[in-house]
Protein backbone atom coordinates (compact mmCIF):
# COMPACT_ATOMS: atom_id res chain seq x y z
CA UNK A 1 0.00 0.00 0.00
CA UNK A 2 1.17 3.52 -0.77
CA UNK A 3 1.36 6.43 1.62
CA UNK A 4 -1.40 9.03 1.68
CA UNK A 5 0.54 11.49 3.84
CA UNK A 6 4.31 11.78 3.51
CA UNK A 7 6.30 13.99 5.85
CA UNK A 8 9.94 14.48 4.89
CA UNK A 9 12.53 16.15 7.15
CA UNK A 10 10.12 18.71 8.59
CA UNK A 11 11.48 21.23 11.10
CA UNK A 12 9.55 23.85 13.02
CA UNK A 13 10.71 26.10 15.80
CA UNK A 14 9.03 28.79 17.86
CA UNK A 15 11.72 31.36 18.54
CA UNK A 16 14.47 29.38 20.20
CA UNK A 17 12.28 26.39 21.03
CA UNK A 18 12.67 23.60 18.51
CA UNK A 19 9.31 21.83 18.34
CA UNK A 20 10.05 19.51 15.42
CA UNK A 21 13.48 18.67 14.08
CA UNK A 22 13.98 16.71 10.86
CA UNK A 23 10.84 14.66 11.37
CA UNK A 24 10.03 12.15 8.64
CA UNK A 25 7.08 9.79 8.63
CA UNK A 26 4.39 8.35 6.42
CA UNK A 27 0.73 7.46 6.86
CA UNK A 28 -0.38 4.42 4.90
CA UNK A 29 -3.38 4.65 2.65
CA UNK A 30 -6.32 2.88 4.24
CA UNK A 31 -4.54 2.07 7.49
CA UNK A 32 -4.52 3.33 11.07
CA UNK A 33 -1.34 5.08 12.08
CA UNK A 34 -0.58 6.27 15.59
CA UNK A 35 1.60 9.06 16.93
CA UNK A 36 2.70 8.97 20.55
CA UNK A 37 5.18 10.82 22.68
CA UNK A 38 5.49 12.41 26.10
CA UNK A 39 3.97 15.83 26.77
CA UNK A 40 5.73 18.57 24.87
CA UNK A 41 7.37 16.22 22.40
CA UNK A 42 5.95 18.06 19.38
CA UNK A 43 3.00 15.87 18.39
CA UNK A 44 0.46 18.65 18.07
CA UNK A 45 2.99 20.89 16.31
CA UNK A 46 3.49 18.17 13.71
CA UNK A 47 -0.27 17.78 13.39
CA UNK A 48 -0.76 21.50 12.91
CA UNK A 49 2.01 21.60 10.30
CA UNK A 50 0.27 18.87 8.33
CA UNK A 51 -3.15 20.52 8.36
CA UNK A 52 -1.71 23.94 7.54
CA UNK A 53 -2.16 25.94 10.74
CA UNK A 54 1.35 27.29 10.48
CA UNK A 55 4.11 27.18 7.88
CA UNK A 56 7.02 24.81 8.41
CA UNK A 57 10.59 26.10 8.55
CA UNK A 58 11.91 23.42 6.21
CA UNK A 59 11.00 20.05 4.80
CA UNK A 60 8.10 18.82 2.73
CA UNK A 61 4.61 17.48 3.46
CA UNK A 62 2.73 15.65 0.75
CA UNK A 63 -0.89 14.53 0.67
CA UNK A 64 -1.79 12.09 -2.09
CA UNK A 65 1.45 13.07 -3.80
CA UNK A 66 0.64 16.80 -3.73
CA UNK A 67 2.84 19.25 -1.82
CA UNK A 68 0.69 20.87 0.90
CA UNK A 69 3.20 22.48 3.25
CA UNK A 70 2.53 25.93 1.74
CA UNK A 71 -1.25 25.65 1.63
CA UNK A 72 -3.66 27.26 4.14
CA UNK A 73 -6.08 25.26 6.30
CA UNK A 74 -9.18 25.56 4.11
CA UNK A 75 -7.44 24.37 0.97
CA UNK A 76 -5.98 21.35 2.70
CA UNK A 77 -9.36 20.52 4.21
CA UNK A 78 -10.88 20.74 0.75
CA UNK A 79 -8.44 18.11 -0.50
CA UNK A 80 -10.11 15.72 1.92
CA UNK A 81 -7.72 15.90 4.86
CA UNK A 82 -9.90 16.64 7.88
CA UNK A 83 -8.87 17.00 11.52
CA UNK A 84 -10.65 16.96 14.85
CA UNK A 85 -9.56 19.18 17.71
CA UNK A 86 -8.07 18.27 21.06
CA UNK A 87 -10.39 20.82 22.65
CA UNK A 88 -13.54 19.66 20.89
CA UNK A 89 -15.05 22.16 18.48
CA UNK A 90 -18.70 21.86 17.62
CA UNK A 91 -21.33 24.51 16.88
CA UNK A 92 -22.71 24.76 20.41
CA UNK A 93 -25.89 26.72 19.74
CA UNK A 94 -27.21 24.30 17.12
CA UNK A 95 -28.65 20.85 17.66
CA UNK A 96 -26.83 17.68 16.62
CA UNK A 97 -28.70 17.28 13.35
CA UNK A 98 -27.85 20.84 12.29
CA UNK A 99 -24.23 20.27 13.25
CA UNK A 100 -24.18 17.22 11.02
CA UNK A 101 -25.86 18.91 8.06
CA UNK A 102 -23.37 21.77 8.11
CA UNK A 103 -20.60 19.21 7.88
CA UNK A 104 -21.71 17.97 4.49
CA UNK A 105 -18.68 18.02 2.20
CA UNK A 106 -18.87 21.49 0.67
CA UNK A 107 -15.76 20.73 -1.35
CA UNK A 108 -17.79 18.28 -3.42
CA UNK A 109 -20.51 20.85 -4.14
CA UNK A 110 -20.52 23.28 -7.00
CA UNK A 111 -21.15 26.86 -5.90
CA UNK A 112 -24.78 26.83 -7.01
CA UNK A 113 -25.41 23.52 -5.28
CA UNK A 114 -24.79 25.24 -1.97
CA UNK A 115 -28.11 27.03 -2.58
CA UNK A 116 -29.99 23.73 -2.48
CA UNK A 117 -31.87 22.58 0.55
CA UNK A 118 -30.69 19.44 2.25
CA UNK A 119 -32.14 16.41 0.54
CA UNK A 120 -33.69 13.23 1.86
CA UNK A 121 -30.35 11.47 1.47
CA UNK A 122 -28.60 14.04 3.67
CA UNK A 123 -31.07 13.49 6.50
CA UNK A 124 -30.77 9.72 6.18
CA UNK A 125 -27.01 9.94 6.28
CA UNK A 126 -27.23 12.17 9.36
CA UNK A 127 -29.48 9.71 11.15
CA UNK A 128 -27.28 6.77 10.18
CA UNK A 129 -24.08 8.40 11.42
CA UNK A 130 -25.66 9.66 14.64
CA UNK A 131 -26.90 6.14 15.21
CA UNK A 132 -23.37 4.92 14.49
CA UNK A 133 -21.83 7.05 17.25
CA UNK A 134 -24.79 6.46 19.57
CA UNK A 135 -26.20 9.98 19.65
CA UNK A 136 -29.43 9.33 17.74
CA UNK A 137 -31.61 9.69 20.85
CA UNK A 138 -30.05 13.08 21.59
CA UNK A 139 -30.18 14.45 18.06
CA UNK A 140 -32.44 17.42 18.86
CA UNK A 141 -30.48 18.59 21.90
CA UNK A 142 -28.23 21.58 21.40
CA UNK A 143 -24.69 20.39 20.94
CA UNK A 144 -23.46 22.71 23.69
CA UNK A 145 -25.61 20.89 26.27
CA UNK A 146 -23.98 17.50 25.59
CA UNK A 147 -21.27 16.16 27.85
CA UNK A 148 -17.67 16.53 26.74
CA UNK A 149 -17.46 12.89 25.72
CA UNK A 150 -20.65 13.13 23.69
CA UNK A 151 -19.35 16.27 22.02
CA UNK A 152 -16.26 14.31 20.98
CA UNK A 153 -18.48 11.64 19.48
CA UNK A 154 -20.46 14.32 17.67
CA UNK A 155 -17.29 15.88 16.31
CA UNK A 156 -16.22 12.44 15.11
CA UNK A 157 -19.59 11.90 13.42
CA UNK A 158 -19.30 15.36 11.80
CA UNK A 159 -15.90 14.42 10.45
CA UNK A 160 -17.35 11.20 8.97
CA UNK A 161 -20.18 13.24 7.43
CA UNK A 162 -17.51 15.16 5.54
CA UNK A 163 -16.36 11.95 3.79
CA UNK A 164 -12.66 12.66 4.26
CA UNK A 165 -9.92 10.72 2.51
CA UNK A 166 -7.87 10.90 5.68
CA UNK A 167 -8.90 11.87 9.18
CA UNK A 168 -6.47 13.27 11.74
CA UNK A 169 -7.66 12.75 15.29
CA UNK A 170 -6.06 14.73 18.10
CA UNK A 171 -6.45 12.66 21.27
CA UNK A 172 -9.89 11.20 20.53
CA UNK A 173 -10.22 9.51 23.92
CA UNK A 174 -8.95 12.30 26.18
CA UNK A 175 -11.60 13.22 28.73
CA UNK A 176 -13.87 10.33 27.82
CA UNK A 177 -15.36 8.04 30.41
CA UNK A 178 -13.33 4.74 30.44
CA UNK A 179 -16.43 2.65 29.72
CA UNK A 180 -17.10 4.69 26.58
CA UNK A 181 -13.53 4.25 25.37
CA UNK A 182 -13.98 0.63 24.24
CA UNK A 183 -16.98 1.68 22.20
CA UNK A 184 -14.99 4.50 20.66
CA UNK A 185 -12.08 2.23 19.70
CA UNK A 186 -14.56 -0.07 18.05
CA UNK A 187 -16.14 2.80 16.11
CA UNK A 188 -12.81 4.19 14.99
CA UNK A 189 -11.83 0.76 13.70
CA UNK A 190 -15.15 0.40 11.91
CA UNK A 191 -14.83 3.86 10.36
CA UNK A 192 -11.53 2.63 8.99
CA UNK A 193 -12.70 -0.74 7.76
CA UNK A 194 -16.27 0.05 6.69
CA UNK A 195 -15.93 3.59 5.33
CA UNK A 196 -12.34 3.15 4.15
CA UNK A 197 -11.08 6.29 5.88
CA UNK A 198 -7.38 6.48 6.63
CA UNK A 199 -6.84 7.39 10.28
CA UNK A 200 -3.91 9.17 11.83
CA UNK A 201 -4.28 9.36 15.59
CA UNK A 202 -2.44 11.21 18.35
CA UNK A 203 -3.11 9.37 21.56
CA UNK A 204 -1.90 9.38 25.14
CA UNK A 205 -3.77 6.30 26.19
CA UNK A 206 -1.37 3.44 25.44
CA UNK A 207 -4.02 0.75 25.66
CA UNK A 208 -6.09 2.52 23.01
CA UNK A 209 -3.29 3.12 20.53
CA UNK A 210 -1.77 -0.35 20.94
CA UNK A 211 -5.19 -1.85 20.23
CA UNK A 212 -5.86 0.17 17.16
CA UNK A 213 -2.83 1.19 15.19
CA UNK A 214 -0.94 -0.92 12.70
CA UNK A 215 2.05 1.34 12.83
CA UNK A 216 3.16 3.72 15.54
CA UNK A 217 5.59 6.63 15.53
CA UNK A 218 7.05 7.94 18.75
CA UNK A 219 8.27 11.52 19.10
CA UNK A 220 10.49 12.80 21.89
CA UNK A 221 11.97 16.28 22.23
CA UNK A 222 10.79 17.11 18.72
CA UNK A 223 12.67 14.25 17.08
CA UNK A 224 11.45 10.93 15.74
CA UNK A 225 12.56 8.47 18.35
CA UNK A 226 11.15 5.18 17.14
CA UNK A 227 8.74 3.68 14.66
CA UNK A 228 7.29 0.23 14.19
CA UNK A 229 4.44 -2.09 15.03
CA UNK A 230 2.82 -1.81 18.47
CA UNK A 231 4.96 -4.74 19.69
CA UNK A 232 8.18 -3.10 18.50
CA UNK A 233 7.26 0.13 20.27
CA UNK A 234 6.26 -1.60 23.49
CA UNK A 235 9.59 -3.39 23.61
CA UNK A 236 11.72 -0.43 22.60
CA UNK A 237 13.89 0.61 25.54
CA UNK A 238 14.28 4.18 24.17
CA UNK A 239 10.49 4.70 24.17
CA UNK A 240 10.19 3.44 27.73
CA UNK A 241 13.03 5.72 28.82
CA UNK A 242 11.46 8.72 27.10
CA UNK A 243 8.17 8.18 28.90
CA UNK A 244 9.85 7.63 32.25
CA UNK A 245 12.00 10.70 31.81
CA UNK A 246 15.40 9.01 31.53
CA UNK A 247 16.12 10.77 28.28
CA UNK B 1 -50.99 24.51 10.09
CA UNK B 2 -50.10 25.32 6.51
CA UNK B 3 -53.37 27.14 5.80
CA UNK B 4 -52.91 29.13 9.01
CA UNK B 5 -49.54 30.30 7.75
CA UNK B 6 -50.92 31.14 4.33
CA UNK B 7 -53.75 33.23 5.74
CA UNK B 8 -51.26 35.02 8.02
CA UNK B 9 -49.14 36.02 5.05
CA UNK B 10 -52.27 36.86 3.06
CA UNK B 11 -53.48 39.29 5.71
CA UNK B 12 -50.01 40.79 5.95
CA UNK B 13 -49.83 41.44 2.22
CA UNK B 14 -53.33 42.95 2.31
CA UNK B 15 -52.29 45.33 5.10
CA UNK B 16 -49.17 46.32 3.16
CA UNK B 17 -51.24 47.12 0.07
CA UNK B 18 -54.08 48.96 1.84
CA UNK B 19 -51.99 50.94 4.37
CA UNK B 20 -51.06 53.98 2.21
CA UNK B 21 -54.70 54.40 1.09
CA UNK B 22 -56.16 54.13 4.59
CA UNK B 23 -53.58 56.50 6.07
CA UNK B 24 -52.68 58.76 3.12
CA UNK B 25 -51.09 61.38 5.37
CA UNK B 26 -48.71 58.74 6.73
CA UNK B 27 -47.55 57.30 3.42
CA UNK B 28 -44.12 58.97 3.55
CA UNK B 29 -43.82 57.94 7.18
CA UNK B 30 -44.65 54.35 6.23
CA UNK B 31 -42.17 54.48 3.37
CA UNK B 32 -39.46 55.47 5.86
CA UNK B 33 -40.54 52.55 8.04
CA UNK B 34 -39.97 50.24 5.07
CA UNK B 35 -36.54 51.76 4.61
CA UNK B 36 -35.70 50.94 8.24
CA UNK B 37 -37.04 47.40 7.90
CA UNK B 38 -35.03 46.74 4.75
CA UNK B 39 -31.73 48.10 6.04
CA UNK B 40 -32.22 46.20 9.31
CA UNK B 41 -32.81 42.93 7.43
CA UNK B 42 -29.77 43.47 5.22
CA UNK B 43 -27.61 44.31 8.23
CA UNK B 44 -28.73 41.11 9.92
CA UNK B 45 -27.53 39.02 6.97
CA UNK B 46 -23.92 39.68 7.90
CA UNK B 47 -24.27 40.89 11.50
CA UNK B 48 -26.78 38.35 12.76
CA UNK B 49 -26.50 35.32 10.52
CA UNK B 50 -22.80 35.44 9.71
CA UNK B 51 -21.37 37.09 12.82
CA UNK B 52 -19.66 39.97 11.00
CA UNK B 53 -20.82 43.22 12.59
CA UNK B 54 -20.41 45.83 9.92
CA UNK B 55 -20.73 49.48 10.90
CA UNK B 56 -20.13 50.56 7.33
CA UNK B 57 -23.20 49.22 5.53
CA UNK B 58 -24.34 52.83 5.18
CA UNK B 59 -21.61 53.06 2.54
CA UNK B 60 -23.83 51.05 0.20
CA UNK B 61 -26.82 53.26 0.97
CA UNK B 62 -24.93 56.42 0.05
CA UNK B 63 -23.25 54.86 -2.94
CA UNK B 64 -26.62 53.57 -4.15
CA UNK B 65 -28.00 57.13 -4.00
CA UNK B 66 -25.15 58.55 -6.04
CA UNK B 67 -25.11 55.76 -8.61
CA UNK B 68 -28.86 56.04 -9.17
CA UNK B 69 -28.63 59.82 -9.51
CA UNK B 70 -25.66 59.76 -11.87
CA UNK B 71 -27.32 57.17 -14.13
CA UNK B 72 -30.53 59.20 -14.28
CA UNK B 73 -28.70 62.42 -15.15
CA UNK B 74 -26.35 60.75 -17.58
CA UNK B 75 -29.20 59.48 -19.77
CA UNK B 76 -30.12 62.96 -21.14
CA UNK B 77 -27.38 65.31 -19.88
CA UNK B 78 -23.70 65.77 -19.10
CA UNK B 79 -23.22 64.88 -15.42
CA UNK B 80 -20.46 67.36 -14.55
CA UNK B 81 -22.23 70.26 -16.25
CA UNK B 82 -25.58 69.41 -14.62
CA UNK B 83 -24.13 69.21 -11.12
CA UNK B 84 -22.16 72.43 -11.42
CA UNK B 85 -24.86 74.59 -13.00
CA UNK B 86 -25.89 76.05 -9.59
CA UNK B 87 -29.28 77.02 -10.91
CA UNK B 88 -27.73 78.59 -14.01
CA UNK B 89 -29.00 76.06 -16.51
CA UNK B 90 -32.44 74.72 -17.19
CA UNK B 91 -32.67 70.97 -17.25
CA UNK B 92 -36.03 69.39 -17.92
CA UNK B 93 -36.57 65.66 -17.82
CA UNK B 94 -39.33 64.12 -19.92
CA UNK B 95 -41.54 61.51 -18.23
CA UNK B 96 -39.83 58.73 -20.16
CA UNK B 97 -36.38 59.97 -19.14
CA UNK B 98 -37.50 60.15 -15.51
CA UNK B 99 -38.96 56.67 -15.28
CA UNK B 100 -36.17 55.13 -17.31
CA UNK B 101 -33.80 56.81 -14.86
CA UNK B 102 -35.70 55.44 -11.86
CA UNK B 103 -35.67 51.92 -13.26
CA UNK B 104 -32.07 51.80 -14.52
CA UNK B 105 -30.76 53.92 -11.66
CA UNK B 106 -32.15 51.69 -8.91
CA UNK B 107 -31.04 48.50 -10.64
CA UNK B 108 -27.61 49.95 -11.41
CA UNK B 109 -27.26 51.12 -7.79
CA UNK B 110 -27.88 47.59 -6.53
CA UNK B 111 -25.46 45.97 -8.96
CA UNK B 112 -22.74 48.56 -8.42
CA UNK B 113 -22.99 48.12 -4.64
CA UNK B 114 -22.75 44.31 -4.92
CA UNK B 115 -19.53 44.68 -6.88
CA UNK B 116 -18.20 47.20 -4.34
CA UNK B 117 -18.98 44.75 -1.53
CA UNK B 118 -16.91 42.04 -3.17
CA UNK B 119 -13.96 44.37 -3.75
CA UNK B 120 -14.05 45.91 -0.26
CA UNK B 121 -14.74 42.50 1.25
CA UNK B 122 -11.47 41.10 -0.09
CA UNK B 123 -9.70 43.55 2.21
CA UNK B 124 -12.05 43.90 5.18
CA UNK B 125 -12.88 40.20 5.63
CA UNK B 126 -9.28 39.75 6.66
CA UNK B 127 -10.38 41.52 9.85
CA UNK B 128 -12.34 39.81 12.62
CA UNK B 129 -14.69 40.93 15.38
CA UNK B 130 -14.42 44.60 16.42
CA UNK B 131 -11.67 45.22 13.88
CA UNK B 132 -14.09 44.38 11.08
CA UNK B 133 -16.65 46.80 12.56
CA UNK B 134 -14.10 49.64 12.76
CA UNK B 135 -12.61 48.82 9.36
CA UNK B 136 -15.97 49.01 7.61
CA UNK B 137 -16.90 52.18 9.52
CA UNK B 138 -13.66 53.68 8.19
CA UNK B 139 -14.67 52.81 4.64
CA UNK B 140 -18.03 54.57 5.05
CA UNK B 141 -16.55 57.72 6.61
CA UNK B 142 -13.77 57.93 4.05
CA UNK B 143 -16.26 57.51 1.20
CA UNK B 144 -18.38 60.39 2.55
CA UNK B 145 -15.35 62.68 2.72
CA UNK B 146 -14.12 61.69 -0.73
CA UNK B 147 -17.49 62.19 -2.36
CA UNK B 148 -17.96 65.59 -0.72
CA UNK B 149 -14.79 66.76 -2.48
CA UNK B 150 -15.66 65.36 -5.88
CA UNK B 151 -16.99 68.27 -7.95
CA UNK B 152 -18.19 66.13 -10.87
CA UNK B 153 -20.97 64.75 -8.67
CA UNK B 154 -21.70 68.00 -6.90
CA UNK B 155 -19.14 67.88 -4.06
CA UNK B 156 -20.46 69.03 -0.69
CA UNK B 157 -23.53 70.51 -2.39
CA UNK B 158 -24.90 67.11 -3.24
CA UNK B 159 -27.19 66.36 -6.17
CA UNK B 160 -30.69 67.56 -7.01
CA UNK B 161 -32.86 65.17 -8.95
CA UNK B 162 -36.05 65.93 -10.88
CA UNK B 163 -39.35 65.87 -8.99
CA UNK B 164 -41.91 63.13 -9.55
CA UNK B 165 -43.61 64.26 -12.79
CA UNK B 166 -47.26 63.70 -11.77
CA UNK B 167 -49.37 64.59 -8.73
CA UNK B 168 -47.18 64.63 -5.59
CA UNK B 169 -49.58 62.46 -3.56
CA UNK B 170 -49.37 59.87 -6.29
CA UNK B 171 -45.59 60.20 -5.99
CA UNK B 172 -45.73 59.37 -2.30
CA UNK B 173 -47.71 56.23 -3.01
CA UNK B 174 -45.35 55.37 -5.85
CA UNK B 175 -42.31 55.49 -3.55
CA UNK B 176 -44.14 53.63 -0.81
CA UNK B 177 -44.75 50.75 -3.20
CA UNK B 178 -41.19 50.79 -4.53
CA UNK B 179 -39.99 50.24 -0.97
CA UNK B 180 -42.73 47.72 -0.20
CA UNK B 181 -41.96 45.58 -3.24
CA UNK B 182 -38.24 45.65 -2.40
CA UNK B 183 -38.97 44.76 1.23
CA UNK B 184 -41.30 41.88 0.43
CA UNK B 185 -38.86 40.52 -2.17
CA UNK B 186 -36.05 40.73 0.35
CA UNK B 187 -38.14 38.89 2.96
CA UNK B 188 -39.03 36.08 0.54
CA UNK B 189 -35.41 35.91 -0.62
CA UNK B 190 -34.07 35.65 2.95
CA UNK B 191 -36.69 33.12 4.01
CA UNK B 192 -35.47 30.92 1.18
CA UNK B 193 -31.77 31.68 1.64
CA UNK B 194 -31.76 30.81 5.35
CA UNK B 195 -33.31 27.42 4.60
CA UNK B 196 -30.54 26.38 2.21
CA UNK B 197 -27.12 24.86 2.83
CA UNK B 198 -25.73 28.32 2.16
CA UNK B 199 -27.66 29.66 5.16
CA UNK B 200 -26.33 26.87 7.33
CA UNK B 201 -22.79 27.55 6.16
CA UNK B 202 -22.88 31.24 7.10
CA UNK B 203 -24.31 30.25 10.51
CA UNK B 204 -21.32 27.93 10.88
CA UNK B 205 -19.00 30.85 10.12
CA UNK B 206 -20.72 32.86 12.85
CA UNK B 207 -20.53 30.09 15.46
CA UNK B 208 -16.95 28.94 14.86
CA UNK B 209 -15.15 30.17 11.79
CA UNK B 210 -12.01 28.18 12.49
CA UNK B 211 -13.98 24.97 12.68
CA UNK B 212 -15.81 25.86 9.48
CA UNK B 213 -12.46 26.35 7.74
CA UNK B 214 -11.16 23.07 9.11
CA UNK B 215 -14.23 21.33 7.67
CA UNK B 216 -13.46 22.70 4.22
CA UNK B 217 -16.25 25.29 3.97
CA UNK B 218 -15.35 28.01 1.44
CA UNK B 219 -15.49 30.71 4.11
CA UNK B 220 -14.24 33.70 2.12
CA UNK B 221 -16.45 32.89 -0.85
CA UNK B 222 -19.54 32.63 1.36
CA UNK B 223 -18.69 35.81 3.23
CA UNK B 224 -18.22 37.81 0.03
CA UNK B 225 -21.43 36.42 -1.48
CA UNK B 226 -23.49 37.23 1.61
CA UNK B 227 -22.17 40.76 1.87
CA UNK B 228 -22.66 41.40 -1.80
CA UNK B 229 -26.26 40.15 -1.68
CA UNK B 230 -26.86 42.37 1.33
CA UNK B 231 -25.20 45.33 -0.45
CA UNK B 232 -27.44 44.83 -3.48
CA UNK B 233 -30.58 45.47 -1.45
CA UNK B 234 -29.09 48.40 0.46
CA UNK B 235 -27.99 49.90 -2.85
CA UNK B 236 -31.51 49.51 -4.19
CA UNK B 237 -33.13 51.30 -1.24
CA UNK B 238 -30.41 53.94 -1.45
CA UNK B 239 -31.45 54.48 -5.06
CA UNK B 240 -35.14 54.72 -4.13
CA UNK B 241 -34.32 57.20 -1.35
CA UNK B 242 -32.45 59.41 -3.81
CA UNK B 243 -35.58 59.86 -5.93
CA UNK B 244 -37.84 60.16 -2.92
CA UNK B 245 -35.71 62.85 -1.22
CA UNK B 246 -35.13 64.73 -4.54
CA UNK B 247 -32.10 66.51 -3.08
CA UNK B 248 -29.34 64.87 -1.05
CA UNK B 249 -25.82 65.76 0.04
CA UNK B 250 -22.94 63.49 1.02
CA UNK B 251 -22.37 63.73 4.78
CA UNK B 252 -25.81 64.18 6.38
CA UNK B 253 -27.99 62.28 3.92
CA UNK B 254 -26.03 59.82 1.82
CA UNK B 255 -23.20 58.60 4.08
CA UNK B 256 -25.05 59.33 7.34
CA UNK B 257 -22.96 57.06 9.54
CA UNK B 258 -24.27 58.42 12.84
CA UNK B 259 -27.97 58.21 11.95
CA UNK B 260 -29.18 55.45 9.67
CA UNK B 261 -25.79 53.71 9.86
CA UNK B 262 -26.27 53.14 13.59
CA UNK B 263 -30.08 52.89 13.57
CA UNK B 264 -29.96 49.74 11.45
CA UNK B 265 -27.72 48.06 14.02
CA UNK B 266 -29.95 49.16 16.90
CA UNK B 267 -33.08 47.86 15.11
CA UNK B 268 -31.52 44.43 14.77
CA UNK B 269 -30.25 44.32 18.35
CA UNK B 270 -33.68 45.37 19.59
CA UNK B 271 -35.55 42.81 17.49
CA UNK B 272 -33.11 39.92 17.86
CA UNK B 273 -29.97 39.09 15.93
CA UNK B 274 -29.86 36.13 13.60
CA UNK B 275 -33.62 35.66 13.26
CA UNK B 276 -35.81 36.25 10.24
CA UNK B 277 -38.45 38.33 12.02
CA UNK B 278 -36.23 40.03 14.59
CA UNK B 279 -34.98 42.86 12.36
CA UNK B 280 -38.51 43.56 11.12
CA UNK B 281 -40.02 43.73 14.60
CA UNK B 282 -37.02 45.71 15.84
CA UNK B 283 -37.31 48.22 13.01
CA UNK B 284 -41.03 48.76 13.68
CA UNK B 285 -40.57 49.23 17.43
CA UNK B 286 -37.56 51.46 16.93
CA UNK B 287 -39.17 53.63 14.28
CA UNK B 288 -42.38 54.12 16.23
CA UNK B 289 -40.41 54.92 19.39
CA UNK B 290 -38.23 57.38 17.48
CA UNK B 291 -41.14 59.18 15.86
CA UNK B 292 -43.16 59.37 19.09
CA UNK B 293 -40.26 60.83 21.05
CA UNK B 294 -39.50 63.28 18.23
CA UNK B 295 -43.11 64.48 18.46
CA UNK B 296 -43.82 64.49 22.17
CA UNK B 297 -40.41 64.69 23.87
CA UNK B 298 -38.77 67.24 21.62
CA UNK B 299 -35.45 68.31 23.08
CA UNK B 300 -35.10 64.99 24.88
CA UNK B 301 -35.44 62.75 21.84
CA UNK B 302 -31.74 61.85 21.61
CA UNK B 303 -31.65 61.13 25.33
CA UNK B 304 -34.66 58.83 25.02
CA UNK B 305 -33.10 57.11 22.02
CA UNK B 306 -29.83 56.68 23.90
CA UNK B 307 -31.71 55.22 26.86
CA UNK B 308 -33.48 52.77 24.54
CA UNK B 309 -30.13 51.63 23.12
CA UNK B 310 -28.59 51.23 26.58
CA UNK B 311 -31.60 49.30 27.91
CA UNK B 312 -31.58 47.01 24.87
CA UNK B 313 -27.89 46.25 25.07
CA UNK B 314 -27.85 45.72 28.84
CA UNK B 315 -31.16 43.95 29.53
CA UNK B 316 -32.29 42.42 26.23
CA UNK B 317 -29.10 40.98 24.84
CA UNK B 318 -30.97 38.57 22.57
CA UNK B 319 -33.59 41.12 21.53
CA UNK B 320 -37.34 40.57 21.35
CA UNK B 321 -37.22 37.44 19.17
CA UNK B 322 -34.22 36.01 21.03
CA UNK B 323 -36.10 36.43 24.32
CA UNK B 324 -39.18 34.72 22.87
CA UNK B 325 -37.09 31.84 21.58
CA UNK B 326 -35.75 31.25 25.04
CA UNK B 327 -39.04 31.50 26.90
CA UNK B 328 -41.13 29.64 24.27
CA UNK B 329 -38.77 27.21 22.57
CA UNK B 330 -41.69 25.04 21.40
CA UNK B 331 -42.74 27.82 18.99
CA UNK B 332 -39.47 27.61 17.12
CA UNK B 333 -38.86 24.05 15.98
CA UNK B 334 -35.89 23.53 13.70
CA UNK B 335 -36.45 22.18 10.18
CA UNK B 336 -35.16 18.80 11.28
CA UNK B 337 -37.62 18.60 14.18
CA UNK B 338 -40.51 19.58 11.93
CA UNK B 339 -39.54 16.79 9.56
CA UNK B 340 -39.37 14.29 12.37
CA UNK B 341 -42.80 15.41 13.62
CA UNK B 342 -44.33 15.26 10.16
CA UNK B 343 -42.92 11.74 9.84
CA UNK B 344 -44.46 10.69 13.16
CA UNK B 345 -47.87 12.19 12.31
CA UNK B 346 -48.29 10.54 8.94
Amino acid sequence: MSSIIEVTRVSKSYGGVIANKDVSMAVKQGGITGLIGPNGSGKTTLFNSIVGYHPVDSGSIKFEGQEISEKPVQEIARLGLIRTFQQTRIYGAMNCVENMLISLPHRKMKFLESFNRNGEGDYEKTDRLLEFVGLYEKRFLTAGSLSFGQQKLLEFAMALMNEPAALLLDEPTAGINPTLINGLIDRLKRANSEFGITLFVIEHNMRVIMNMAEKIYCLAHGEMLAEGTPEDIQNDQRVIDAYLGAH
Amino acid sequence: MKSKKLSFYGILVAIIIIAPFVFPSFSTQLATLWLMIIVAMTWDMTGGQMGYNSLGNIFFYGTGMYVAAVITIAIPFDVGEYNNAFGGGIYKFTDTQYFLGVFLGILGAGLFCSICAVLIGFVTFGLRGPYFAIGTLGVAIAAGELVSNWEWIGGGQGISLPVFPYDLDLGKTFFYFLYAVTGVSLFVFLKWLYSTRFGAAINAIRDDEEKAEAMGIHTLRYKLTTWSMSAFFIGVVGGISAFQLIHFEPLETAYQTINLGIFMVVCVLLGGKGTLWGPIIGAIVFHVFKEVTWNYLLGWQWVALGALIVITVVYFKDGIMGGLMRSKPEWFNSDAENRAQAGADS
